[in-house]
């Protein structure tokens, strides 16, 4: 067993889990966080997307003791208290979700694509997306979704 | 904010709280609760001869282990089949622990409890089972003519054969009229399984309370009450003690409105009997191996027309792979025969299907069921005989189209709810029109004259559908408006992410003249409403939608008639708008709807400041009458149910526009149009959002999607490495326009809009890269590799003429 400390959503948590306990697990089932979901379990699906130090990974691939001591974002840490973030917003204003389930893998890819590139352009979009399945929405509007979430970040500053 | 919401793109309600992460799927209840965990037969055809736990039963964590002995009366029975049918001879279902022989890889065997996931998989892996091989039964061809039986007392593996004839008008049998029509041909059409594959699997959570004696469920289903009523004649449970809910659904495309599955039998069983929270989660391999696929069909066509192309005679005989178990009777094939129809007055027509078992996963309805299978028949049967006769595609199309006119139509037929496939409405000249507009079919050929030109070879298709939405008995609604003044909506179908919070809010809303802000939606709970069939066949807008309009409509009656007595006016004057009932044109003599729902319960007890109003010593009225007058109930609220006497037909057409690389033979969608009919629409942004989903399921099902099984009946591509789901960059910009035909037969005029998309894809795709690279394609998906492989035979055969390989 071993004692694993994250600093998740900015809050230091710790549990006490077997070393086979994948990142994906220990967040859902020993800290609560039930936000990230779990498509596929071998890494294709993108569902279980989070970000450490600020970068996309599986978190299905993940093992949570190999990643103590660093960041990791969720997307119930998205959002600044009530006020859901530009990505968020922009999903739910341009139609980007149907079930829901993907969702929070595109959430968080998009939010760290959108650091790096701000203003992209629809294939550089495209792109930032092409790592996560989704079954409902056809992904039209997850790509408008995208642009839409840029404009709503150059609007609203840093 | 205006309360006409009928009709608007207004925002999804469900979207706050599901891009914050606080969505409720299954596996994000019950933490704590006992895990489960199967073992799975790794073979496809074998008998049971052994089951050895010795080496798990010391597994620190492990809680209990089952097998089909372990099972009492109830459970150990086979699992129902759900919708018989006189043509069904052969009905065969699976048991929830297999019991002697298993039929297809990933059936379950052994049930494992423990106190988490990682230890029941532990388990699982030290079970030794030991088996007998027998022959397995893999592929349609090899079930009907080779030796081996899935179940021994089903000969040649048929478990349903179903011939159905409409007659010439002049009475003459189809193939007769076929016989002496001036043109026919004959050909062979394939389509491969894909499935439903939800980005969240299934999922059961469970809940004993010994000191109620009650049981609570939880299931990623498409039919809660479906449910409960199965766990509760399983268990032997009186019915009120067992309560179904479906939370947050991943995605659903049909795999779960089958039910119970074997894990929502077992889990509650495994509940009630350790007195713990159980629960189990599907993995995505237990998704590809253990619940359903869909599609698998060869068929025969002989088609007889004019030299106008007009059908006088279409002969169809379809085999129809169902996999090793059919819970959900032959609904698929039967689908197919009767929509296959499409928009089209067919001359005369025979369909034949044999129903056959492989041991492979069972086959149940997947988004569009059985129609995409239809579809594709029919169109390429369009294009061939344009092709033969040297027309255009459209042009045979619109020479064999039911004119606006003719509805209803009835095509004399009965389709999968048991009733006449009469169409309600339509118009399909119109919506071709359209489509050409849109796709710019008439300047396609310069198009295509100028990329050869380049070097390049790009072709167009085209694709109509006719889609019965709707299907019956019913369904219910309840609204109830409370003293604070929020109406309360519920109905008891499930949702799986088409947005029915909102699209129903929206009809609340309307219908009784409230802001959306106060209208709250539950669906798929049986605590809440314990009447429903389900969520399938494009049918919640329809049934529920309607059912709740209705049950707003009683509402309404009654709060007019309570704001009458006390405006002093005719409830004939009086409308409701924005939460308010006032005098028509008098805004100023009105009465909050709250306050009307505070009057509607004469109270005895004031709980708070407004009950006041509605006390005893405060009420007037007269002393000869009761409180609650006869025929009427406190409280203002009201039930209906909205049941169709048939489907209501919704339509479309799809064309595409493909580019096809001379050298790799990779397959490229550069422009996708749809033209899509389903009546009057509650949500314009959602049925496009439906239709973007069911087209980007078709593109999977027209070039990547395929269940690979080899001949011992291993399912080789089970993970989503090698199952090719798309992703965003294989799915084309869709382009949309829509009419808007209404329904004659219920209130709200509209008609299902969740499978219209699928439907004609691997038809409309065919005939593009049919057209692009002359070379017929009567078998999809097509993949680069097969279309490579096509160009080779092709050569090597000499038939690149069309019209020679059809002859």
């Amino acid at each position: 067993m071993h004692d694993v400390t994250l600093i998740v959503n900015g809050v230091p948590r710790h549990a006490r889990v077997p070393a086979r306990r994948l990142l994906s697990d220990f967040l859902r089932h020993d800290l609560g966080l039930t936000g990230t979901h779990v498509g596929c379990e071998h890494g294709v699906c993108g569902a279980c997307t989070v970000l450490l130090d600020g970068r996309p990974v599986r978190a299905c691939l993940t093992f949570a003791a190999s990643v103590a001591g660093h960041e990791v974002t969720t997307v119930e840490g998205l959002a600044d208290g009530d006020r859901l973030s530009p990505v968020q917003r922009a999903f739910a204003e341009c139609h980007g979700l149907q079930c829901g389930f993907c969702t929070p893998g595109f959430l968080t890819t998009v939010t760290a694509f959108l650091r790096e590139n701000p203003a992209p352009a629809d294939d550089e979009a495209i792109e930032a997306v092409a790592g996560n399945l989704c079954r409902c929405t056809g992904y039209q509007n997850i790509v408008k979704s995208v642009h839409r979430a840029a404009e709503l970040m150059a609007e609203e500053g840093p | 904010m205006t309360t006409k919401l009928f009709g608007e793109p207004v925002r999804r309600r469900e979207d706050a709280r599901l891009v914050a992460g606080n969505g409720r799927y299954l596996d994000d209840l019950g933490a704590g609760a006992l895990a489960v965990a199967f073992v799975r037969s790794p073979h496809a055809h074998a008998r049971i001869t052994g089951i050895d736990v010795d080496d798990a039963i010391d597994v620190e964590g492990l809680v209990a282990i089952y097998t089909w002995e372990d099972l009492p009366e109830g459970v150990r029975e086979p699992l129902p089949l759900l919708i018989p049918h006189p043509a069904l001879t052969h009905g065969r279902t699976a048991y929830c622990l297999a019991k002697d022989v298993v039929r297809h890889v990933g059936e379950p065997i052994v049930m494992v409890v423990a106190t988490d996931r990682y230890v029941a998989e532990d388990v699982c892996e030290r079970i030794q089972v030991s088996y007998e091989f027998l022959k397995p039964v893999v592929g349609l061809e090899n079930a009907v003519e080779g030796p081996n039986l899935v179940h021994d007392d089903v000969p040649g593996n048929v478990g349903a054969h179903l011939v159905q004839e409409v007659a010439h008008r002049d009475g003459r049998a189809t193939r007769d009229v076929i016989a002496a029509a001036p043109h026919t041909l004959t050909f062979r059409l394939d389509i491969e399984r894909s499935a439903c594959m939800p980005m969240e699997g299934k999922g059961v959570y469970a809940r004993w309370d010994a000191d109620d004696r009650s049981l609570r469920v939880y299931s990623s289903t498409q039919t809660s009450t479906s449910v409960r009523m199965a766990i509760a004649a399983k268990l032997g449970l009186p019915l009120p003690k067992v309560e179904v809910i479906a939370p947050d659904v991943g995605g659903g495309f049909g795999v779960k409105i089958v039910h119970p599955w074997p894990e929502e039998i077992l889990v509650p069983w495994a509940a009630r009997l350790l007195n713990r929270e159980v629960k189990w989660t599907e993995d995505r391999r237990e998704h590809f191996v253990s619940s359903a696929h869909e599609r698998a069909q060869v068929q025969h066509v002989t088609v007889g027309f004019d030299d106008e192309g007009r059908v006088l005679g279409l002969d169809v005989e379809i085999l129809h792979d169902h996999g090793a178990y059919t819970p959900y009777g032959i609904i698929v094939p039967i689908i197919t025969s009767t929509q296959l129809l499409g928009p089209y007055k067919i001359g005369s027509y025979r369909v034949e299907f044999f129903s056959v078992y492989t041991n492979t996963v069972q086959v149940t309805p997947y988004r569009g069921a059985g129609r995409p299978q239809g579809v594709f028949c029919m169109e390429r049967t369009m294009d061939k005989i344009a092709q033969y006769l040297g027309k255009d595609r459209t042009d045979v199309r619109a020479v064999n189209f039911i004119q606006p006119d003719e509805f209803p139509y009835d095509q004399q037929m009965i389709f999968q709810d048991g009733r006449p496939l009469i169409y309600d409405s339509g118009d399909y000249p119109e919506s071709l029109r359209k489509l050409k507009d849109l796709i710019g079919w008439d300047d396609f050929p310069a198009l295509q004259a100028e990329a050869a030109a380049e070097g390049r070879r790009i072709g167009i298709g085209v694709g109509c559908y006719v889609e019965g939405t709707g299907v019956g008995p019913y369904e219910g609604g309840h609204v109830q408006v409370t003293s604070d003044g929020r109406v309360h909506v519920s109905t008891g179908l499930t949702s799986q992410g088409q947005g029915h919070e909102t699209v129903f809010a929206q009809i609340a809303a309307t219908e009784l003249g409230v802001p959306i802000e106060k209208v709250s939606v539950v669906t798929g709970d049986t605590r809440r409403f314990g009447y429903a069939v389900g969520t399938f066949a494009s049918r919640a807008a329809v049934m529920s939608g309607n059912a709740i309009a209705l049950a707003c409509r009683k509402v309404k009656e009654k709060a007019l008639q309570i704001a009458a007595d006390a405006l002093e006016a005719d409830p004939a004057d009086l409308e409701i708008t924005d939460g308010m009932v006032h005098v028509v044109g008098a805004p100023s003599a009105s009465i909050p709807l709250a306050t009307v729902a505070v009057l509607s319960n004469p109270l005895r007890y004031a709980f708070d400041e407004e009950a006041k109003r509605a006390t005893q010593f405060a009420t007037g009225g007269s002393m000869e009458k009761p409180p609650v007058a006869e025929g009427q109930e406190p409280g203002l609220e009201g039930k209906d149910y909205y049941s169709p006497v048939r489907s209501t037909f919704a339509s479309g057409m799809h064309a595409a526009i493909v580019e096809t690389d001379p050298d790799t033979a990779e397959i490229r969608i550069l422009r996708y149009a749809v033209v899509h009919d389903c009546g009057k629409m509650i949500n314009p942004m959602l049925v496009e959002g439906q239709i973007h989903g069911g087209v980007a399921q078709g593109v999977g099902g027209a070039l990547y999607e395929k269940m690979v099984y080899d001949e011992y009946g291993q399912l080789l591509n089970a993970s989503f490495m090698d199952f090719l789901m798309p992703y965003v960059t294989e799915i084309p910009t869709i382009e949309t326009d829509h009419l808007e035909t209404p329904s004659p037969l219920n209130p709200l005029g509209i008609k299902g809009a969740g499978e219209a998309g699928v439907i004609p894809v691997s038809a409309v795709i065919a005939g593009a890269v049919e057209d692009a690279e002359r070379i017929v394609i009567d078998k999809m998906p097509i993949s680069p590799s097969d279309l490579y492989a096509l160009r080779d035979s092709s050569r090597t055969s000499g038939a690149v003429s069309l019209l020679r390989n059809t002859q």
